[in-house]
């Protein structure tokens, strides 16, 4: 089970909302909304003098008892979350890393295209086909 | 026959012509029934027809070679103009209009006219421009309008075609040429080119049986105004007939010009685009009309087109949002918001296929992937002209790096830029550029296979170039070794290109002066920067060492490397002869370093006698002995000279033996300690004890100069063996420290869930009492 979820700043509404297996998203999306909680915690945590070191990984936000969350954060306050089956043991810290910074990566690329506003909804079809074979990857 | 001499125009007419002819491609003769229709659409009595074969000698010879066909279009033309068919005529006739084959003529004159008589790029002008046929063009109009009725109904054929250009667009340079595509949609003639409309189509189009396009096409498709037709015209002519029914209304204007050039074009291409089953392909004409797109926006053409320019560009287009971010994404090869000449060629085309009805791809398909081979400057060029069929194209011809431009390639001036692009993709040392580096990465990602364009450079390029970061890190140690071992992954290329791209600049000069040099396959260079500690230390340690030869060796070298490859050499001897069971990968990957000592071709001649004295089996190690040798002498000797000398001494010993090819070179003497220390040295780059090598180098070196002692053949392959089972080891231990990082974090986090399981059994444990 993994859904990942981009939200943008300031007002944090989702830009990307992908999930597998599909049913019940609904929870995910709530435990999603409630993490961002803790990452903005996590970022103010930080003080502004470390803006520039801070790590954009966030790791482990709080494990509940199904599930993991991770986060991450870019320097310009997007938030990336990721939730994972807490049975799924055989992911590890370095996979959700490298998946993130995945993430992080077509991002960007969406980012530089001219016809992309910032603030919607991520529509890209190139975007799409990376989060899908991550996700196969994992589940 | 006789010396004929043709305009420019009529050069490129008539070779356009002849291909169109050229049934069987076989581009000395043109097929006797294409230039029988060529002819019929003359509109010259038959007599005539015969008179102008038997001059231009087809009848004699009975076929029509080119020679024969441009002179029997010269008569064509003679012949139209009303002057008397003689021979003489050929070449005193000035300023003769070009043949005009029936419609399409009238296009092709008109746009051979417009092309040269005015500015191409102005539509509107079109009418007016094209001084010759102006009533042909009204008639055009007329017949166009008609035409796009016909044509909607008959064209489906084009689907195979290059998917073409849809004129729907309106650049912004050029609002008309928009909307003579517009028409061009009602209007293409997918088989017949303007069939019937008007007078002139219609005996064109009776005279021309089902597939001959009439030379229209051919025409269409090379004059430059022809472009922005054709062009157009080709949008049409995918044509589906769907398509055409999008666009009933537009047909009007001028652009009966343009649908007959396009109805032309659009027939050729979709000829040629048949043979090669690439919807994606990009015409030449359609490449024209794009590069002069291009250059409105951007006139260098080797510069880049901001995103926000191509956004409004691509804006006008009309097609929703959506998919042009889509097509950004496809076409933006390297993802930095800007558009290259290629990628605003893809962009375009892709547009236009989005236009025709076509559906947007996934990928980029490969004839529309800008090739990353900088031949000169540091931006993308090339064309790709794979031959590959896309889900949505019906045919999927085998992707193949082959260029697979339509066979219309002629040699236009104007197209001389997309001609290069277009060449086929032969290794090229390519000059890897951090840009053109991460290309290459991206691109393997992306297209998960490799590039022979990227990639093959490089493959064909380690051999060549030194490595001279044998030092650097592990990381780079290891797509070393597999360079060395013969380059077999991309990966390697992928990393190694830094590396190569420094070095091979290097070895391209360097490889001029002494092919020897170059021909043994040193492993690609390892790239400088990670190199730079190392470097220095080396660099003092080397010129410490030997300051006179030195310089003449490492002087030669780039900065970059140069030094490291003596100490490392010095080093290595004394070093690894301990180490020797290290594998010949250390080894290999201190030739590298020497390597860049080759280039020094002062020292060639030591560097020959060292390779001759066949340490290495590989040439690699040959190239690493020479270095070594190189190296090692050159603190031994104190001046180039020296070397010289031992170099004459070694090379008499040596003389059979190449540099390049022997395998086994005679022992070097030097070469043997100097590899051990090279090898120790590698395996210690990766544990970054530079301390402890530079100490021995300077051990060794002296070792080595002192020793001299002869290493047999076999050596060499010991070394490789040993050189490989420490990348494997290194390799081994990568894994092993990840998944050791890895298992440290699960014993976190179960420590965690302990704690906190502790801590709640803590909290129960009152309750419990009770």
């Amino acid at each position: 089970v993994l859904l990942s979820i981009i939200c943008s700043p300031p007002q944090n509404y989702p830009l990307y909302i992908r999930s597998i297996p599909t049913e019940n998203e609904l929870k995910f999306h709530y435990t999603v909304h409630t993490s961002l909680d803790v990452v903005d915690e996590k970022i103010s945590a930080m003080g502004k003098a470390l803006v520039d070191q801070r790590e954009l990984y966030l790791g482990l936000l709080y494990p509940t008892e199904d599930y993991k969350v991770y986060g991450y954060v870019t320097n310009s306050k997007v938030k990336f979350v990721m939730v994972v089956d807490s049975s799924n043991t055989a992911l590890r810290d370095n996979e959700i890393r490298s998946m993130f910074r995945k993430l992080h990566n077509s991002y960007t690329d969406i980012m530089c295209n001219p016809f992309y506003n910032p603030g919607d909804r991520i529509h890209s079809r190139a975007f799409d086909n990376m989060v899908n074979s991550m996700m196969m990857q994992v589940c | 026959m006789e010396g004929l001499t043709l305009s420019e125009a009529e050069q490129r007419y008539y070779c356009d012509l002849f291909s169109y002819c050229d049934t069987e491609s076989t581009k000395k003769v043109a097929s006797n029934g294409r230039v029988l229709e060529l002819f019929r659409a003359a509109q010259l009595p038959n007599d005539v027809v015969m008179q102008i074969m038997e001059l231009c000698g087809a009848t004699r010879l009975g076929y029509f070679g080119r020679s024969q066909f441009y002179i029997a279009l010269k008569l064509v033309a003679v012949a139209q103009s009303g002057l008397p068919l003689r021979v003489e005529s050929l070449n005193t006739v000035k300023d003769l209009p070009l043949p005009r084959f029936v419609v399409s003529k009238n296009e092709q004159e008109s746009r051979h006219t417009a092309l040269y008589s005015s500015d191409a790029d102005n539509p509107a002008s079109y009418s007016g421009v094209i001084p010759p046929p102006p009533g042909r063009i009204q008639v055009k109009k007329g017949s166009v309008s008609h035409d796009a009725v016909q044509q909607r109904t008959s064209t489906d054929q084009q689907e195979s075609t290059s998917p073409v250009v849809s004129p729907q667009q309106s650049p912004p340079t050029s609002p008309h040429t928009w909307r003579k595509h517009n028409r061009h949609p009602s209007g293409g003639n997918n088989e017949r080119p303007l069939a019937g409309p008007g007078p002139f189509w219609a005996p064109f189009s009776e005279a021309q049986p089902g597939s001959s396009t009439s030379s229209d096409p051919i025409w269409s498709g090379h004059s430059p105004p022809p472009h922005q037709e054709n062009w157009v015209s080709f949008a049409d002519t995918p044509p589906t007939s769907a398509l055409l029914a999008m666009h009933p209304a537009s047909v009007q204007d001028q652009t009966t010009v343009r649908t007959v050039a396009s109805a032309t074009t659009t027939n050729e291409i979709r000829r040629q685009s048949s043979s090669y089953d690439d919807p994606w392909k990009i015409t030449d004409e359609q490449r024209q009309y794009y590069v002069n797109q291009f250059k409105t926006i951007q006139p260098d053409l080797n510069g880049f087109i901001p995103g926000s320019a191509a956004k409004e560009f691509f804006t006008k287009s009309k097609l929703p949002i959506l998919e042009l971010s889509h097509i950004w994404e496809l076409s933006d090869f390297d993802k930095d918001g800007a558009l290259t000449l290629d990628e605003f060629c893809a962009a375009f085309h892709l547009v236009v296929a989005r236009k025709n009805g076509y559906d947007l791809p996934e990928k980029l398909p490969e004839s529309l992937m800008p090739k990353l081979i900088d031949l000169e400057d540091s931006t993308e060029v090339g064309e790709q002209t794979g031959e590959v069929g896309y889900s949505s194209s019906p045919a999927e011809a085998p992707p193949s790096k082959s260029p697979s431009m339509p066979s219309l390639n002629q040699t236009w001036p104007e197209l001389n830029q997309s001609s290069e692009d277009t060449a086929i993709v032969h290794p090229v040392p390519i000059r890897m550029t951090p840009s053109k580096i991460h290309m290459q990465e991206m691109e393997l990602k992306r297209t998960g296979s490799d590039h022979a364009n990227p990639t093959s450079p490089l493959l064909v390029k380690p051999p060549d170039l030194p490595e001279e970061n044998k030092m650097s890190s592990s990381v780079k140690f290891t797509s070393g070794n597999t360079v060395t071992d013969g380059y077999s992954s991309s990966d390697s290329y992928a990393s190694d290109p830094e590396q190569i791209g420094s070095t091979v600049t290097r070895q391209r000069s360097h490889s001029g002066t002494s092919p020897d040099n170059a021909a043994p396959p040193p492993p690609p260079p390892r790239p400088h920067p990670s190199h730079s500690r190392s470097s220095s230390l080396d660099m003092n340690r080397s010129f410490s060492v030997t300051p006179g030869q030195q310089q003449a060796g490492v002087v030669a070298y780039p900065p970059a490397v140069p030094p490291r490859p003596q100490p490392s050499q010095g080093a290595g001897p004394h070093v690894h002869r301990p180490v020797d069971a290290e594998g010949l990968i250390a080894h290999t990957s201190t030739s590298p370093q020497q390597i860049p000592e080759q280039p020094n071709f002062a020292d060639f001649s030591q560097f020959e006698a060292f390779a001759v004295s066949g340490v290495n089996k590989e040439e690699e190690d040959e190239i690493e002995t020479h270095s070594e040798v190189l190296q090692v002498e050159k603190p031994s000797d104190s001046a180039s000279s020296h070397r010289g000398a031992k170099a004459d001494g070694r090379v008499e010993d040596k003389a059979p033996a190449n540099v390049p090819t022997s395998a086994g070179k005679g022992t070097t003497p030097l070469a043997p300690p100097p590899k051990p220390v090279r090898r120790r040295l590698k395996s210690e780059d990766e544990l970054r004890p530079e301390a402890e090598e530079h100490t021995q180098k300077t051990g060794v070196i002296a070792a080595v100069l002192a020793s001299q002692p002869s290493i047999p053949r076999s050596v060499g392959k010991d070394k490789k063996a040993i050189q490989a089972s420490i990348r494997r080891n290194k390799e081994t231990n990568t894994v092993l420290a990840r998944l050791n990082s890895e298992l440290q974090q699960q014993l976190k986090d179960v420590l965690e869930e302990r704690i906190s399981l502790e801590v709640q059994l803590e909290q129960l444990r009152p309750f419990s009492h009770l």
